[in-house]
């Protein structure tokens, strides 16, 4: 089985993530689910809408990986983002690894998901009753 | 020579593709092509950061563009 899964989907099902990363060298896997939340600064949000430049983006997912690869020993890496438009709680983006050990399982997970929130190219929307606003787009 | 748009990028605009043709003259590099963007649409210089991808690589001020060149405005990015 390949060591990395690298994707842009419609609609994330969480439930595959342990078998793509269970492997009999780990015994430890790390994911973290990303979900849509009801609130932003005490305003109801109705819904998340994604979109990314998808080629540019599934590099930089690719890029992440492999640094996380480099600097953890890790048996297998899942980055797979959704797009489109997301309804409270659905998982809008599932990141994990596997490794011997659960040290590494959690540094390189939060690294997964805290440098995909810094360089790939995917943008949301956020919208509330009376507006949307594109996230982090204003100071 | 076309520039892809995204998020807020495209609603400045108000389209997914930019031409040359809607700028003041044609950009020979990364750094020019911000200062045109933001001399066309005002409402650039107010985004918190603004980058530019050639060839589906983040690109520096002093990257020259070509004619065959994939070009895109990144906005602040805001996936996970």
């Amino acid at each position: 089985m390949q060591k990395q899964i690298i994707e842009i989907v419609e609609k994330i099902n969480t439930a595959v993530v342990f078998d793509e990363l269970s492997d009999a060298a780990s015994g430890g896997i790390c994911v973290f689910v990303g979900t849509v939340r009801d609130f932003t600064n005490n305003e109801t949000v109705v819904s998340l809408e994604f979109e990314s430049y998808k080629t540019m983006a599934l590099k930089e997912m690719g890029k992440i990986a492999n640094q996380a690869l480099t600097k953890w020993p890790l048996n297998k890496v899942v980055i797979r983002h959704a797009v489109g438009l997301k309804k409270v709680k659905e998982p809008v983006v599932v990141v994990g690894v596997s490794a011997a050990h659960r040290a590494e399982s959690f540094e390189a997970c939060k690294f997964l998901i805290d440098t995909l929130k810094e360089t790939v190219p995917i943008w949301k929307k956020e919208a509330f009753k009376n507006k949307s606003v594109w996230v982090s787009a204003h100071p | 020579m076309e520039v892809f748009l995204f998020g807020i990028a495209k609603d400045i605009v108000g389209k997914s593709v930019l031409d040359y043709s809607d700028l003041e003259e044609k950009p020979n590099s990364v750094g020019e092509l911000i200062h045109l963007m933001n001399h066309s649409y005002p409402e650039f210089s107010r985004l918190s950061s603004i980058a530019v991808a050639v060839n589906g690589e983040y690109a520096s001020n002093d990257v020259p563009l070509q004619s065959n060149d994939e070009i895109a405005i990144i906005p602040p990015v805001s996936g996970g």
